[in-house]
């Protein structure tokens, strides 16, 4: 039976339960003249919660459990010298013999021992179905059963229920935290069996990118950071230096001197910006930026590649400049108006009272709002797959082709992927390096707008 | 020259005046200038806004169209010599009429369906036939599956002659279109000369035509045959996937946030939630790919190139934005309706869930489905998950192989025919953003019609 169909049979008996409970709390309630401590349909609830919930959970269980306690069984059955084979070896074994036990079919003779364990595994699947299905039934029975029969007047039903969505409440607000234990974690454990293969000096100060292939061996290649820092540092900046004075002068333009028709139009418009996929960008770059850029070059008599450092930077630029507009825009329209009308009363032009009195008071905003968009260029990863042009080499050329943190990330973890190498090991390693960057511009971003923002609340 | 310490004679006072009036006039140059720059920084906002969307439409809407043969196609009982299609005889077992009927299938494939295509040209003109090879260039070679399906589907057709509209090779569609330099040497062009003055002679004699093509919405993507490649696949893929992520993200999201404002203590753990919250907002996409490459597949096994597993790590990705506009639209409903409802005798819970939840669900639905928007046009954790591999097959279950809209554009803007696939690339992004724009519609939608001032 189907995992899906499964539980659809458990919801609908959870549906009859509720039923059940329903009815049995309005007769009880009748025949003892009591009036009900809890409003009949939560009655209903706790009886559907005792029956579907011990189900579902051995179910949960199950899904974690079964497949390894089979797989123990399984393997402790095998001839000794296939069970000893290490744990990658014994994985193709396994998916074999899976193949053959699910009447999929495998190319190539079969040997004794593999049918007999392919029939082994089978009869364990069968079993282990079959048990699932008699505990979840009797539970779901056992449940409504005693549920249905505990129902009664003073029961505190609604007390009951409500502490259940409290609980499913929190355990949902522990996703968060889970996600990030998670990314920590995975990305510590693999970026420390990276470093049991390189040290991390070479890492974080070697100045050579070259991982060779990964069937080549262990620890082959050279695997250092700052050439894919310098090129990420690069690409960014130049991001950065077309986006901060557009976005700026865009959010001062915006919040000081556009009639309101003009704001109510073209704001909507440049966020459009910020709502289009990364990979559109990436395309974007790729067939007109590049191009472009690769024809003035050849106008002006310098060699411009079609993918480099500036294609990627200025896209990138491009695509922040909502981000940057869109936070100034906030910090500048916090100023007070006392601050304007004081500046503009003594005389001074609306250019100087913004750039003198103005912008200092919202500099420290402002200064957070690139610092915020300077973590997403530093992230952000199709457009510069797409059109930075991978060539991971130190040089200061930003028309030549450089590569990324993150395009050497997709590199190494696309293809072929043996997660035991370091070649693909690494890609954890520059994930970990990635996320402590962003994490820590982010949190400084976070704490100056913060801080600036109280000043004026 | 002129000094200050003189200020009384009227000779200084009007060089005063004079130095006054240039300091002003440079002053107000300076205005006029300051603004000019904020209004050329919000015009070139606007341009670029412009240009992109001009330059995807501009390349992107040619590929809706392509060059199909409207031709006549007789399938000739000559070539297909197969048996009748079985059927299901009194007492036959179902597995049995199944292996007749794959034994059956087993002759459809061997006919020669090229022949077919072929001869329904050289009908039109019989001095082709000494040309069946330049031909059967013509044709994308998916068609001889379409002839295939179309005789599996309704075998009366042996012997009868169809109108049919067939979609021509890849290569000959760049060369009627002008996408190739006609004046290139023989040695550079894809095809031979006499396969490409056949193109332009049926081209003339309106047998070769630019059509409306179905097929970059209905076929999946297609190695061998670039001209039928489709959008199909990814379209699915990318819809299990928002899927799942309304089935995860929202529900969890939504859960999070009422705990987290309504019920929430101030303690250590509350705290460490919402900084968590701030801060997964901020993680790069790559990293949740990362994520996703780590736990569900090197420890839990899923597998690769799943939507299921894309949804999970998409789901992930989305929850900050589900949490924090959950949380801000919460926070909007005013204190009075709680008040009243607790002094009305409602628990806390019924409090939350009957009075503040629904009255705070137009914001809830928007910011869900700016979050579902996003988690549609991510590609960057999915290529790390496996979902850029080729998939040539419609996904029919989350565990399926599959790819998403994004990683289809990812996959065609990388493909060797160029001249072909650039304008399919730029099609599949339009097909992505008009996606994601009537989302974002809905959600801004939403938002007037719900829209309440307490």
């Amino acid at each position: 039976m189907s995992n899906l169909m499964l539980i659809v049979i458990v919801l609908a008996v959870m549906a009859v339960a509720y039923q059940l409970g329903l009815t049995r709390s309005r007769k009880v309630a009748r025949q003892q003249g009591q009036s009900l401590h809890s409003r009949p349909g939560y009655y209903g609830m706790l009886v559907a919660l005792w029956c579907g919930i011990p189900a579902l959970l051995v179910f949960l269980l199950w899904a974690l459990l079964e497949p390894m306690v089979v797989r123990a069984l399984v393997v402790s059955e095998l001839p000794p010298d296939i069970a000893g084979l290490s744990s990658q070896q014994l994985d193709v074994v396994l998916r074999r013999l899976n193949d053959m036990a699910s009447g999929f079919g495998v190319a190539g003779e079969v040997a004794p021992w593999e049918a007999a364990a392919a029939e082994h595994l089978d009869r364990l699947r069968r079993i282990g179905d079959l048990a699932r299905l008699a505990v979840m039934a009797s539970l779901l029975l056992v449940g409504l059963v005693w549920a249905w029969r505990r129902i009664a007047p003073q029961l505190r039903a609604r007390n009951h229920v409500e502490q259940v969505v409290h609980l499913l409440l929190v355990l949902c607000s522990g996703v968060a935290i889970l996600t990030t234990v998670g990314i920590v974690l995975s990305m510590l454990g693999e970026a420390m069996r990276f470093f049991s293969f390189v040290s991390p000096m070479d890492f974080f100060f070697g100045t050579q990118w070259n991982p060779r292939f990964s069937t080549v061996g262990h620890g082959e290649g050279d695997f250092g950071l700052l050439p894919l820092l310098w090129g990420t540092l690069m690409v960014s900046a130049i991001a950065l230096a077309v986006a901060v004075p557009i976005g700026l002068m865009t959010a001062i333009y915006m919040a000081e001197y556009a009639p309101s028709w003009l704001r109510a139009v073209a704001k909507p418009i440049i966020e459009v910006l910020a709502g289009i996929p990364t990979i559109v960008y990436g395309v974007f770059a790729l067939m007109v930026v590049g191009p472009f850029f690769h024809n003035v070059g050849d106008l002006i008599g310098v060699e411009i590649r079609a993918t480099s450092a500036l294609t990627a930077g200025v896209v990138m630029g491009i695509m922040i400049i909502p981000f940057v507009s869109s936070l100034s825009d906030d910090i500048i329209t916090q100023v007070p108006q006392s601050l304007r009308d004081g500046s503009l009363g003594l005389g001074a032009t609306r250019s100087e009272t913004i750039r003198q009195v103005v912008l200092p008071a919202a500099l420290p905003g402002i200064v957070g709002a690139f610092l915020l968009a300077a973590s997403r260029a530093i992230g952000e990863t199709m457009i510069v797959v797409l059109a930075a042009g991978n060539s991971p080499i130190l040089h200061a050329n930003p028309l030549e082709a450089v590569s990324t943190v993150t395009i050497t990330i997709v590199n190494q973890l696309t293809g072929d992927t043996d997660f035991a190498s370091p070649q693909s090991l690494v890609a954890f390693a520059l994930g970990l390096t990635l996320f402590v960057i962003t994490l820590a511009l982010n949190v400084v971003a976070l704490y100056i707008v913060r801080k600036y923002r109280e000043q004026y609340d | 020259m002129n000094t200050p310490e003189m200020p009384h004679t009227p000779n200084s006072r009007a060089l005063l005046q004079a130095r006054i009036e240039k300091n002003l006039r440079r002053r107000h140059a300076r205005e006029k200038l300051f603004r000019g720059m904020g209004l050329a920084a919000v015009t070139a906002g606007l341009a670029f806004v412009a240009l992109l969307f001009a330059s995807i439409l501009s390349k992107g809407l040619p590929a809706f169209w392509q060059s199909t043969l409207v031709l006549d196609v007789y399938f000739d009982p000559q070539v297909i010599q197969i048996d009748p299609k079985p059927t299901q005889q009194a007492g036959e077992s179902p597995s049995e009429f199944r292996e007749r009927e794959l034994a059956w299938q087993g002759q459809l494939a061997m006919v020669n369906w090229n022949r077919l295509l072929e001869d329904s040209v050289i009908a039109l003109d019989p001095d082709l036939g000494s040309q069946r090879r330049d031909v059967r260039a013509l044709f994308t070679s998916a068609e001889r599956y379409t002839l295939r399906d179309r005789i599996k589907d309704d075998p009366d057709l042996i012997g009868q002659t169809v109108p049919m509209k067939l979609l021509a090779d890849a290569n000959i569609d760049v060369w009627i279109r002008g996408n190739i330099d006609r004046s290139l040497p023989d040695s550079q062009q894809q095809l031979r000369p006499a396969v490409r003055q056949l193109a332009d002679r049926l081209h003339e004699e309106g047998i070769l035509q630019v059509r409306f093509s179905k097929a970059l919405f209905f076929n999946t993507d297609s190695r061998s045959s670039p001209a039928s490649a489709g959008l199909a696949g990814a379209f699915m893929g990318s819809l299990y996937m928002m899927m799942i992520v309304i089935f995860v993200a929202v529900p969890v999201g939504v859960a999070s946030a009422v705990y987290l404002e309504e019920f929430a203590p101030q303690n250590r753990f509350t705290d460490l939630v919402e900084v968590n919250i701030n801060n997964l907002a901020a993680v790069p996409s790559i990293v949740f790919g990362l994520l996703g490459a780590a736990i569900f597949i090197n420890w839990f096994h899923l597998p690769l190139s799943a939507p299921l597993v894309g949804g999970l790590v998409l789901s992930l990705m989305t929850l900050p934005t589900v949490i924090i506009a959950t949380r801000a639209s919460l926070k909007a409903v005013p204190p009075s309706i709680r008040q009243a409802a607790l002094a009305l005798g409602a628990s806390k819970v019924q409090t939350v869930f009957h009075q503040v939840v629904p009255l705070a669900i137009p914001g809830i639905l928007t910011g869900s489905i700016i979050g579902v928007a996003q988690a549609l046009g991510e590609t960057a954790p999915l290529l790390l998950i496996g979902m850029s591999a080729f998939v040539a097959n419609v996904p029919t279950s989350p565990m399926d192989q599959s790819t998403a809209l994004p990683v289809q554009v990812f996959l065609w803007q990388g493909n060797e025919l160029r001249n072909f696939f650039e304008a399919r690339t730029s099609a599949a992004i339009i097909v992505l953003l008009a996606m994601m724009i009537s989302l974002n519609g809905l959600a801004i939608w939403l938002r007037k019609k719900f829209e309440t001032r307490w």
